[in-house]
This record gives structure tokens, C-alpha cells and sequence, in this order.
């Protein structure tokens, strides 16, 4: 069986990597994701764990290393956040559409400028069309088993695509709660030993990867790249399933509170949808009629889910932990994505909150459930995102 | 000659072009099993278009700022699986190594992964067109130099002189023996190694396509080029240049230089001479 500790979503997701036996680690240093890797080459260094890490110069050389050490055929991990991140972007097209089954960690801050250390999406944001399964998890516990059943998903041959697991900066990877950690028995029970499947660098059989491509075959490559992101949806059903019957802990790629017979339903991420889940609890006591609806697996988006959660709801709103400047919240185009999918006729509104660092309190979860239903009521459209917790005083407005 | 044509014949290089010769030469020496990256660049030419590769060996593109960090993590996923008979071998140009590139090749060799770096300088990004890199020599047009180049090149080798190389080189396509030489000691290294190759650039350089040879000959002959090696703290300087005089002959011989004026032409000479003094002396010392 495994051992209690007490981890916080970084040390988890160190953990994490350690029982997905992981040859090789390749990792530069940033706030909030360090404990991550010094964790894990503090696990190598007293050989507790037995894996080969490369302490990059940057980012950018850690994914170029995780990406030639994937393509020779190793299981490999890397984590980044923020500024890290972004050096990484050349490298992660050239990850997935290289088919490698890679996983990294994104401990989500806030993308500069201004400077700030603190937790939003607007990372990770940025990558969501790079061909990656995104998985936000938002506790240390789901932090260490995302890491696990990432690596069963990206590695299955239908799949062949790798994947970010997603916690929130400071609020998951800097909370220290209850972890259950798999032993190295338990764990194999799981996780397997890696074995390469497609293409890759070995003199018994020369290939070459990541040519030059023509017009004539590209669009073909990407589409391929694009079932295989969605055969993903039905992988993870699978595996979430395997995984919880092995450790008991069930998964699903939308977890959803309260939504049957939910007038009014919140879409959220991350960290804060434990808030939203608590907020909605109090307020069904009080008899309103609300729900919460979060999306796990942001990538590929459960459309079909998502839309047969919102069957029936009457207002939607949604909370993106990221500003799309003169456009939607990307979570909120997702959403209406999903409403058109299933020809949802429902109002929805999208909400900015929570950026760089601004906590979300049960107030602003209360906010935005009062101005959905005040919006709703007056049959209003959305027709800008509404910025719920701003400071009114301190904008400046130009014009 | 060994049994297999590791490099394919009919590549789409440049008529004249000396990347394909000093490739065709290395894995002469390495063998089939190596394992080679290029940057987008002239070298990714023989990694090819499409369905199409020149080379013979598992190969992969990597992108133009980090080919070292690839080849970091291909090394070390070898040692992983046991394979420690397979090579890894970079194949990159000037600006993916003096430029771009430099940082990923700083931590590489810092690190000390097992993999030989082979830099084709054809001074400037040719793949491109032909804008100057800062491997490009002062006084040469370029597309975006197009009076003349009015910055001295960057001296790589010297810059890397205090890095914890395994084998550090410069070599020529001029001397194609004394390259597969270098490249056989690089080969029976447990650590990193630099081999800098001038190959020079008919279509950039703006010479007649049978000249790569004769013009490369020029550069070692003149003091232009210099071969020379370090290994275990010692530097050898490999041949001596013969006359420093010879440099006009040198440029006068590409078009490149048609905007030289006679200053600028006695600063590369100049230069030159210092270049080997310095050398000289720093082969009287121990390095490490």
C-alpha cells in the first residue's frame, strides 16, 4: 500500500515522476515550478530514485534535451511555468508533432509584463494550440495521479502525444495537504515500463525525424497529430477508470457538483473550482439552484460532455483565469464551442478573474453567479467579458 | 573506403558546396552508428525534404537555437539504454553555433555530454541567402552587409579555450586528412568535442564552383585559417602558416571582397598575424 504524506503539489508531482519510473528529467529552475526539480534531483542526487537528470542552461535546452532523449526512446519529464514556458513554445510544436510521448508539469503564473511571480493561465493559455493534452489538476493528491495516468496516455499508441499537467502556482503547488503515495509495487501495477512504439533514433534503423515538410503532406501530418489528440478523450475515459480501480481514486475529464436540475451552472479550472465547489454547496442550502462544472482535460475539450451537462441550465458562467485582450476568455470559447455542439440555447457569460495571483474568495465565486443570473434575468448577451474583480479606481482609461 | 555511402550521392547542396564532402568524411570515420542533428541550416540539406534523406544514419532536425541541447539528451538517453558504441554527432553552420546557438553549446559543453559538434563556418547564414553571422569576416559584403562587413569576427575557438572541452579542433575542408584525423580522436572521447571546419561558400563567397578547394588551400596557406588542436590542457598547432602576405591573393580570390579598402585589408592581415602569435604562445602553456 502506499504511504500518507504531506506534500504540496510540487513535491507530489516529484513523486509523481519518480513512480512513473522516468529515466530522464531535463529542467531549468523557475518560480513557482523550482521545488519540482530540486525535488526530483535531490531524489536522484541521494539515489533514492534512479534517473539520469540534465540540468539545462534554459528552457529552451531543457525541452530541446527532453525532446532528443524522447526521440532515442526514454521516458522523459520536464517542468516549467511562466517566462520558462514561453521560451519553451518553439520546442513544443516540435515535441508533438514529433509524436513523443513527453510529460511536463506547468505550475501556472502569470506571462509578464508586468513582472509578476503570482498564479494565472495566461501561461499555459498560450500553448493550448501546440498539440499537447492539457490536465488541470488542483490538488497535490490529483497533481501526483495526473502525472501517472499522463504518462499511461501519451505513451498509448492510438495517442502518441504528449502532455502538460497543469496546477495552479502557489495556490496547489505551494499547499501542502494529504498525499497518498503509491509504492513502487503499487505503482507498477500501473505504470509499466516504457517501450517505444513509433519512429524514432536507433542506428538498427535509420529514420529521419522532423523534416523538411512539403505543402503536400503537412496539412495531412497535422491532422493526424489532431486524431490522435482526439482518440486521446476516450484514453483517458480508460485509463482514469484503470486508475481508479487500482488506487481508488476516480477521475473524469469534467467533474461536476450540483449541476442536476442547476439553473445556473459556473465553468472554471485549477484551484479555484474547490472554491466554486464550496460556494455552490452553501448556496443550494439556501435553495438557490446552482452548480459547478469543472473542466479537467482541457485538451482534447469534452465538448460532447460539457454540452450534456449544460442541457437545461439556463445561465453559464464562465470564469477564465486569463485575459483575452479584445476577445473572449479562451475557457469561455471553449464553452460556447461546446453550447454549439449540442445546440445549448442557454445564456453564458464570460468572466475575467483571478490574475496574476488575486485570490479568488467565495465572494467573487458569489459575484459572478449573481451578475450571471442578474444578466440572465434582463435576457442580456454576453458582449464583453466582465472583469469581476476589478478595482474600478485603479484603471486607466485613455481615451 | 569503407562499405557503406553514408552520405547519399546527388544531394541538393550547392554546386561547389564543401558541407557535403566534410560530411561524407566524418562518418568515413564514424561509421554507421552515429546518430546526427542539424539545425535548419545548410546542413539540414542532407537531412533532407519530404520522404528524402541524405544521410545514412538515424538523423533529426533539431531547431536553430538549441542542436546541442538535442544532442544532451540523445547522449544521454544512449548511456540509458547501454548503447555507449553509438556516436552522436552535431552537424551545424556559423549561426547556429557562434550565434544562436552559442548559449545551448556553452551548457552542453559544460555539462559534459558525450557527442562531437562539428561547426561547417561558411561565414554567414547562407541557408537564408547570405546575411552576415559574426563568424563573417570584416571588410566581406553580405545581404545585410552589402559595403562591407565593418565588424571583426567573433574568435570562437579562443572563446571556447576555457570551457572543459574533451577535444577542441579547427579543421579545414582544405585538408581533409587532417580533419578525419581529428574527427577519429574526437570519436575515442568520453566528453565533448568541438571540431570547427572552414567550408567555403561559392555561392556566398561569390567564387567559380571548382575553387572551394583551391580557396580553402588559400586560407591555411595565408594564415587565414588555422589548424591546430587541444587536448589535455596542450595546444598543437598543426601547420604553420606559410605567408602572411598571401592573404590579398586570399581575398582578392571571392568577390565578397571587391569593396575592400587597402586599411581594412591590412587590419585582416594584421589580425592574422596576431591570431598565430597568440596562438603560438598559448601552445607554450598548460591549459587546464
Amino acid at each position: 500500500m502506499g504511504v500518507i504524506k504531506a506534500l504540496d503539489g510540487n513535491a507530489a508531482i516529484a513523486h509523481g515522476v519518480m513512480r512513473s519510473k522516468v529515466q530522464l528529467v531535463a529542467a531549468y529552475p523557475i518560480t513557482p515550478q523550482t521545488p519540482i526539480v530540486e525535488t526530483i534531483a535531490s531524489l536522484i542526487d541521494k539515489k533514492e530514485y534512479e534517473a539520469t537528470y540534465i540540468t539545462a542552461e534554459s528552457e529552451h535546452s531543457a525541452l530541446s534535451a527532453i525532446i532528443g532523449a524522447a526521440s532515442t526512446g526514454v521516458r522523459t519529464f520536464t517542468a516549467s511555468a511562466s517566462h520558462g514556458l514561453a521560451l519553451m513554445h518553439e520546442l513544443t510544436g516540435t515535441c508533438s508533432a514529433s509524436r513523443l510521448p513527453a510529460v511536463m508539469a506547468v505550475v501556472s503564473r502569470a506571462i509578464p509584463g508586468p513582472m509578476a511571480l503570482w498564479c494565472d493561465h495566461s501561461d499555459i493559455m498560450t500553448q493550448r494550440d501546440q498539440g499537447w493534452i492539457q490536465l488541470f489538476a488542483k490538488s497535490p493528491q490529483e497533481a501526483l495521479d495526473f502525472t501517472m495516468i499522463a504518462y499511461r496516455v501519451s505513451e498509448d499508441e492510438r495517442v502518441l502525444t504528449p502532455t502538460m499537467v497543469d496546477i495552479d502556482g502557489f495556490y496547489c503547488s505551494h499547499l501542502t495537504e494529504r498525499v497518498d503515495v503509491p509504492s513502487e509495487e503499487e505503482a507498477e501495477k500501473f505504470i509499466g515500463d516504457f517501450k517505444v512504439v513509433n519512429a524514432h533514433l536507433d542506428t538498427d534503423m535509420p529514420y529521419a525525424m522532423n523534416n523538411l515538410t512539403s505543402p503536400g503532406i503537412f496539412t495531412e501530418i497535422k491532422r493526424s497529430q489532431d486524431l490522435g489528440m482526439r482518440a486521446a478523450s476516450g484514453v483517458l475515459d480508460e485509463r482514469f477508470e484503470e486508475f481508479g480501480n487500482v488506487f481508488g481514486r476516480r477521475y473524469s475529464r469534467i467533474i461536476c457538483d450540483d449541476v442536476e436540475d442547476a439553473e445556473t451552472v459556473v465553468v472554471c479550472m485549477g484551484s479555484m473550482s474547490g472554491t466554486a465547489k464550496h460556494v455552490v454547496k452553501q448556496l443550494r442550502a439556501s435553495g438557490k439552484k446552482v452548480g459547478v462544472c469543472r473542466i479537467v482535460a482541457f485538451r482534447p475539450f469534452p465538448s460532447r460532455e460539457l454540452s450534456g451537462v449544460l442541457r437545461g441550465v439556463r445561465n453559464v458562467a464562465v470564469i477564465d483565469r486569463v485575459s483575452a485582450m479584445g476577445s473572449f476568455g479562451p475557457l469561455y470559447e471553449e464553452v460556447l464551442a461546446a453550447m454549439n455542439y449540442g445546440r445549448i440555447g442557454a445564456n453564458a457569460y464570460s468572466f475575467v478573474a483571478g490574475l496574476g495571483g488575486r485570490d479568488i474568495w467565495e465572494q467573487t465565486i458569489e459575484d459572478v453567479i449573481a451578475k450571471a443570473e442578474e444578466l440572465g434575468a434582463r435576457g442580456e448577451t454576453c458582449q464583453a467579458p466582465i472583469w469581476i474583480d476589478l478595482k474600478e479606481e485603479k484603471v486607466v482609461y485613455n481615451a | 573506403m569503407p562499405e557503406l555511402d553514408l552520405v547519399s550521392k546527388g544531394m541538393t547542396t550547392c554546386q561547389g558546396c564543401a558541407m557535403e564532402l566534410i560530411a561524407r568524411a566524418a562518418l568515413e570515420v564514424l561509421g554507421p552508428k552515429t546518430i546526427t542533428m542539424t539545425p535548419p541550416s545548410c546542413s539540414a540539406i542532407i537531412t533532407g525534404n519530404g520522404d528524402e534523406t541524405g544521410w545514412g544514419i538515424p538523423c533529426v532536425q533539431t531547431v536553430l537555437m538549441s542542436l546541442p541541447a538535442f544532442a544532451s539528451g540523445v547522449s544521454e538517453a544512449l548511456k540509458i539504454q547501454g548503447k555507449n558504441d553509438v556516436k552522436v554527432m552535431g552537424y551545424a553552420g556559423d549561426g547556429g553555433t557562434f550565434d544562436i546557438g552559442f548559449q545551448a553549446l556553452s551548457g552542453a559543453i559544460e555539462r559534459g555530454h558525450k557527442a562531437i559538434y562539428i561547426c561547417c563556418n561558411n561565414e554567414a547564414y547562407m541557408n537564408t541567402g547570405g546575411q552576415r553571422s559574426s563568424a563573417t569576416t570584416i571588410g566581406a559584403t553580405t545581404k545585410t552587409t552589402p559595403t562591407g562587413k565593418k565588424e571583426v569576427s567573433k574568435n570562437i575557438d579562443f572563446m571556447l579555450l576555457h570551457t572543459p572541452l574533451a577535444y577542441q579542433a579547427t579543421a579545414s575542408v582544405g585538408d581533409i586528412r587532417d580533419f578525419k584525423r581529428k574527427v577519429a580522436k574526437a570519436a575515442e572521447k568520453d566528453g565533448p568535442c568541438f571540431i570547427h571546419v572552414m567550408s567555403p561558400c561559392p555561392s556566398g563567397w561569390k567564387y567559380p564552383t571548382d575553387q572551394t578547394i583551391a580557396i580553402a588551400k588559400k586560407a591555411i596557406r595565408s594564415g587565414m585559417w588555422l589548424l591546430w588542436e587541444r587536448e589535455n590542457g596542450k595546444i598543437t598547432i598543426n601547420r604553420k602558416p606559410a605567408d602572411f602576405d598571401a592573404i590579398p591573393e586570399y581575398l582578392h580570390s571571392q568577390k565578397r571582397f571587391s569593396r575592400l579598402d587597402d586599411e581594412t585589408t591590412e587590419k585582416i592581415i594584421a589580425e592574422a598575424r596576431t591570431r598565430y602569435q597568440t596562438l603560438l604562445k598559448l601552445s607554450e602553456l598548460e591549459l587546464n
